[in-house]
């Protein structure tokens, strides 16, 4: 079908931080961090046009570093926060900063696209979120549906709440917690749960994925060699509050019920090189999203593990309404968990994958060589889940 | 008369004829059968001289007209001559009948003399005769009174005897009773029994049958008594019965007695068995004990091969032979004793008037039965658990005749008792026997494979630990050292599998040879073979291999550190010999042996040969994904533990890279042991001569260099999109196949990608991308000649240089004349 066919965009720079816009509702739009060294690094922000299957962008200026990490704030749309690399008296150092995209980017992009382009407009800083004592930032994490008043970061082997206040122009670390142990412990990655009224954290350093009570801002589980290699990422089920996904070096996608820990419930092993990134999607927990730099991005469908196991609940009511449709329902064979789709357009490592979080079909992923990527999910699956 | 017969005897045989005894023989059947006639036709001839119709005119006629003068003249001599001779024949006859005709008449002569002479005797014989016979018959007539009275005498003498012997029948057995003559007692009585019966209206018999009663009871009671103590013999137990039954003992109840005496006796062999089973049981725990420490006091190594321990059997106070012998001696021939006189007594018994009419052989062989299975059960039970002792695979032979021994002697039971189904209970304990031994067999084979695999990592081990320390420095040689009994110790290892499950198929072979007398059995020609043997043994092994094999890769794979990476290599070479050649051998070796017959769906030897492959396919594949992640581990950690900025200028290549290299070569000599060297891509003319270049002085600029000198961040990124375009996907972890230069390709891909994603999350100062393109020369200088493809290594290397030289904050890249001075250098 030509309406699934791949959109491709692609960015003059280097790129590895992408994220959906997820105070955003209405458009489909993402956002990508360029990492360049010696050229001015930008943001891109690419609205897609569903109807017209067409791509519009439009340039920020990021004049502080190559961008690692990129998460935009889950209450106002124009906030977002990076996690960028500056090399200061030969020392490299990776900080954070929470920005606010300037008002007229909008207007401005659609009025003359080209001129956005050669004259980028320029993120404005709200507040750093200062890093000096703890050193390298690897991911700052918004509260997920929050009121955008609450991040964390995660620098080397610390965990830091930062309270937001004064519309976000002003960071104070609220509580925070420190990984000991032998040698350099450095997390990787890290995710907030949405569930337990995001009360907990979930961690990733080396091998090992650790749970953390906000509150207490203890450890509650550690997962220990969840990965035979380094673990990459991490993802919470949406609708399931104990189920987690990992990836890591050794090429596998895990399952976890954080209540056991010993053994993964599941365990797919589908790349051909290191998985950097997993995604649950927003509404459809039985459809995941990863991506690899053996250069593919998979969408998997894992029925049995979501929260629809025995697919789409229809009400009653519906039910007796039309009997015929019932009988059809019963004569589908309940959807196996299985490997939808392999998607091979790009070239290179693909460091980060996102769906859109105002379409639950949609989703883009981004390589090392600047191509994003916009791809659906296959109509005939959205249909089944759907119907 | 005889004169005549002479005469045409003569006559008949003509004296010129040539075969003269046949024509005379011809003519005494002819005159013996009445054929004269034929005569007729013969001598109708006038000219045949010897015919009855000879004319001597047409003779003469015939002869002149035929014959001329001198001819007529030979034959008148001829005749001539048969004249006289004829004549003088005639003349000697005569004389010589004339004389016996003189001699025949003197002898009638005498003859008449005689017989006047006897004439006279015989009417004197015949005049006594006469008087003799009237005197007879006088005599007889005089003692013919007398005659009947003897006669009458003599009766009453025997019945006065008769009474004789009924009055003195009570004394009588009151002596037999004394004397415990009970037999001669019986028939006593027996004899009596009936007269007395009949006369018991009579006071004085009633008397004296009153008295034998109460006599017969008291001898029945002490017969009785004797039954009921036991201690006498079987013989003695059997007449004891005998005599019961014939004094109208209710045979029900006899039975019951015989056969509860004898159930008391057998009771005792079987307590004995058991007392036995009991005391092998508490040596047989010693003797497991002394197994356990065996192993691991002796370790199974190549050289020790024929002492293997798993199948050492347990010293067992008694062996299980000598245990079936006697159960089979006492238990089993004593109640075939029993079942033997019991069928004597009750069944075969010929029962004679009221008796026969009560059907004791049906009440008798229905108690029988009864009785038998409940003991044969019993000592199945006790056989049962001493076979379940016997857990030592090492002699199956003396199971096996153990088990020949019990199933032939249950045939005798059989023999004796047709409908009983102790006989094919019996042959079901040796079934399950069979059964429990392949079973046994199985696990010992896969705890043995599992010793032999200890063996082997020991093995690996040992020479690894001398070699450790130096392992760092040491080139290919000290590894090739370290490891030289890589071949060896799979052959021996595959040696050993084999001899076992050789002579374990010996082992088990012994169930089904000719001599044993359960081999003929259903079971045993078939099941046995296919799906016990075949299935349950072989096929199961096989599977065995293959799963643990299997598991290797699973279990250890996270850590990549428990099973060493040769283990893994060896075992998939394992897996991938057996998959070639082995399993078939083994298979079809397996149904020669039992000559199989496939009743039943087998596993066929492709279905194995598969799951042998996939299990090689996937030890290989863990093997380089080990190998592969050491190697990356050792990059990655040397990428990221380096501060890139600040780097000094690189005036040597990085001993990890040594090491990478070192490392690569001993994974190369060491898979080179165990696989073929497989398909290289031929090397193009440019790559031989960049070869050339590396090794020789270096003048001539490699192809590649430009990516080294990127001026400008696009070029680069255009210029390895081009790249990328024209080469193909490269799948980092992908299966291998089965030769040495596919296995390092792997390796080398494994290591380079995480080489080239450090690298990209690393941010370089000048210095640091000149280390990085020293290093990359340095590997590229020897890693091509691994690879099946070096277009491969130099794209992966090209990839790392040049995302290296993006990470970098000044970007000015080393010369290239430089960097091959200091790669050479060291």
């Amino acid at each position: 079908m030509e309406d699934d066919a791949p959109v491709i965009y692609g960015l003059e720079f280097q790129a590895r931080a992408l994220t959906a816009q997820t105070a955003e509702t209405d458009a489909i739009r993402f956002v990508v961090g360029t990492q360049s060294l010696k050229f001015d690094n930008q943001i891109h922000i690419i609205d897609f046009d569903d109807e017209n299957n067409m791509i519009n962008k439009s340039v920020l200026l990021h004049d502080a570093g190559e961008i690692w990490h990129i998460s935009g704030s889950p209450a106002d749309k124009a906030v977002l926060t990076t996690c960028y690399s500056k090399t200061s008296e030969s020392r490299v150092l990776t900080c954070a900063a929470v920005w606010r995209m300037p008002p007229e980017w909008e207007s401005g992009s659609h009025e003359s696209p080209d001129d956005s382009s050669n004259n980028p407009q320029t993120l404005e800083l709200l507040c750093h979120l200062d890093n000096t004592t703890h050193g390298s930032v690897a991911c700052v994490l918004w509260e997920p549906m929050g009121d955008g008043k609450r991040v964390i970061s995660l620098a080397e082997n610390h965990v830091l709440l930062w309270d937001l206040q004064e519309s976000s122009t002003k960071a104070t670390i609220s509580s925070s917690a420190t990984l000991e142990g032998k040698g350099q412990l450095k997390f990787t990655a890290g995710k907030w749960s949405p569930h337990h009224n995001s009360t907990q954290l979930a961690t990733a350093n080396d091998t090992a994925i650790r749970g953390w009570d906000l509150r207490s801002m203890s450890q509650i589980y550690c997962i220990e060699s969840a990965h035979g290699q380094l673990v990459r990422d991490l993802d919470f089920n949406p609708n399931k509050q104990y189920y987690l996904a990992s990836c890591g070096d050794d090429c596998k996608v895990k399952f976890w019920d954080v209540r056991h820990i010993n053994e993964p419930v599941k365990c797919l092993e589908e790349h051909s090189h290191w998985v950097w990134s997993v995604r649950y999607n927003h509404s459809h927990d039985q459809l995941l999203l990863t991506g690899s730099s053996d250069s593919r991005v998979i969408l998997s469908n894992m029925v049995s593990i979501s929260s629809e196991p025995f697919g789409h609940l229809v009400d009653d009511d519906e039910l007796s309404d039309n009997e015929e449709s019932q009988q059809e329902d019963k004569g589908k064979e309940p959807l196996r968990d299985s490997i939808i789709a392999t998607y091979e357009e790009h070239e290179d490592s693909v460091y980060a994958v996102e769906w859109s979080a105002a379409d639950p079909w949609l989703f883009a992923s981004l390589s090392y060589d600047g191509r994003l990527v916009i791809n659906r999910v296959p109509r005939a699956l959205k249909y089944r889940i759907l119907l | 008369r005889r004169n005549e017969i002479n005469v045409t005897k003569y006559s008949t045989t003509p004296p010129d004829s040539d075969p003269t005894g046949r024509r005379q023989v011809h003519s005494m059947l002819k005159l013996y059968y009445g054929m004269n006639e034929e005569g007729k036709v013969e001598s109708l001839d006038p000219c045949d001289i010897n015919g009855p119709h000879f004319d001597p005119e047409v003779y003469l006629n015939k002869l002149r007209k035929e014959c001329s003068l001198g001819e007529l003249m030979d034959h008148e001599s001829c005749t001539v001559k048969q004249i006289r001779s004829l004549d003088s024949d005639m003349q000697t006859l005569v004389y010589e009948n004339y004389n016996k005709f003189i001699s025949a008449t003197d002898t009638i002569r005498k003859m008449k003399n005689d017989f006047k002479k006897m004439e006279d005797e015989m009417d004197c014989l015949s005049a006594n005769m006469a008087a003799i016979t009237e005197f007879s018959a006088h005599i007889s007539g005089t003692l013919q009174d007398q005659h009947a009275q003897i006669t009458k005498l003599s009766g009453v003498h025997t019945l006065l005897r008769k009474l004789q012997f009924l009055f003195e029948l009570p004394a009588r057995l009151n002596k037999c009773l004394e004397l415990q003559a009970y037999a001669q007692a019986v028939s006593a009585h027996r004899r009596a029994r009936c007269v007395l019966q009949q006369y018991s209206h009579m006071p004085s018999f009633r008397g004296i049958q009153d008295d034998c009663h109460v006599i017969m009871e008291q001898l029945a009671q002490q017969l009785r008594q004797k039954f009921r103590d036991g201690g006498s013999s079987a013989k003695d137990l059997s007449e004891c019965v005998e005599l019961l039954l014939q004094l109208d003992e209710p045979a029900e109840e006899l039975c019951d007695k015989f056969l509860s005496h004898a159930q008391s006796r057998l009771e005792a062999d079987l307590q004995g068995l058991e007392a036995e089973l009991i005391d092998s049981l508490v040596t047989d725990t010693g003797g497991g004990l002394v197994q356990k420490t065996n192993p691991g006091s002796n370790p199974v190594s190549p050289s020790s091969s024929s002492t293997t321990n798993p199948f050492l059997s347990p010293t067992a106070g008694t062996d299980i032979l000598e245990f079936i012998d006697r159960g089979c001696n006492e238990f089993v021939s004593n109640l075939c004793l029993v079942i033997a006189s019991y069928q004597e007594l009750f069944i075969n018994h010929p029962q004679e008037g009221e008796l026969a009419s009560k059907k004791i052989p049906e009440m008798a062989n229905g108690k029988l039965h009864v009785f038998v299975d409940t003991l044969a059960a019993r000592y199945f039970s006790l056989v049962e658990r001493r076979i379940q002792e016997e857990k030592g695979v090492g002699d199956n032979s003396l199971l096996v005749r153990a088990l020949d021994r019990f199933h032939r002697r249950l045939q005798a039971i059989s023999k004796l008792l047709p409908g009983s189904a102790v006989p094919s209970q019996g042959t079901e304990i040796v079934v399950r026997a069979a059964r429990e031994r392949i079973k046994q067999y199985l696990s010992a084979l896969q705890t043995f494979y599992h010793d032999s695999l200890t063996d082997v990592r020991q093995a690996l081990a040992a020479p690894r630990l001398s070699v450790g320390g130096a392992s760092a420095s040491g080139g290919g040689a000290t590894s090739k050292d370290a490891t030289p009994s890589l071949p060896e110790l799979l052959t021996s290892l595959s040696n050993f599998i084999l001899n076992q499950l050789k002579s374990v198929l010996a082992s088990v072979h012994l169930f089904t040879a000719k001599d044993i007398t359960f081999s003929n059995k259903p079971y045993f020609k078939g099941e046995f073979c296919s799906q016990g043997v075949r299935e349950g043994l072989v096929v199961s092994f096989i599977k065995f291999i293959c799963q643990s094999s299997r598991q290797y890769c699973e279990s250890a794979g996270d850590r990549g550190g428990s099973t060493p990476p040769a283990l893994l290599l060896l075992l998939s070479r394992l897996c991938l010999d057996y998959e070639t050649s082995t399993i078939s051998y083994i298979l079809t070796l397996t149904d020669e042996q039992f000559l199989v017959q496939h009743h039943t769906p087998v596993t066929p030897v492709t279905a194995l040969c598969a799951e042998a492959r996939e299990a090689a396919q996937k030890l290989l594949n863990h093997y380089v994904k080990v190998q592969g992640l050491i190697i990356s581990q050792m990059l990655r950690k040397s990428v990221e533990t380096r501060d890139w900025v600040n780097t000094i200028e690189p005036r040597n290549v990085r001993a990890v890279m040594k090491r990478v290299v070192e490392d690569t070569t001993s994974i190369d000599v060491q898979v080179g042991l165990l696989y073929e060297e497989g398909v290289r891509k031929a090397h193009s003319s440019d790559s031989s001569k960049r070869t050339f270049s590396v090794y020789s002085s270096s003048r001539q600029q490699i192809r590649y260099a430009p990516s080294y000198t990127p001026s400008a961040p696009m070029d680069t990124s255009l210029l390895s999109n081009i790249h990328k375009l024209f080469s193909e996907r490269i799948d980092i972890f992908s299966p291998v196949e089965f030769n040495k230069v596919s296995v390092l390709t792997g390796i080398i891909k494994i290591s380079l990608k995480t080489f080239l994603e450090c690298v990209r999350l690393r941010t370089f100062g000048r210095y640091g991308l000149q280390q990085i393109q020293v290093d990359c020369h340095y590997l590229q200088m020897y890693l091509w000649r691994f690879v099946s493809d070096e277009n491969l290594v130099h794209f992966l290397l090209d990839e790392i240089v040049g995302s290296a030289a993006h990470r970098c904050l000044d970007p000015s890249p080393m010369e290239q004349s430089v960097i091959e001075v200091i790669c050479e250098r060291g």
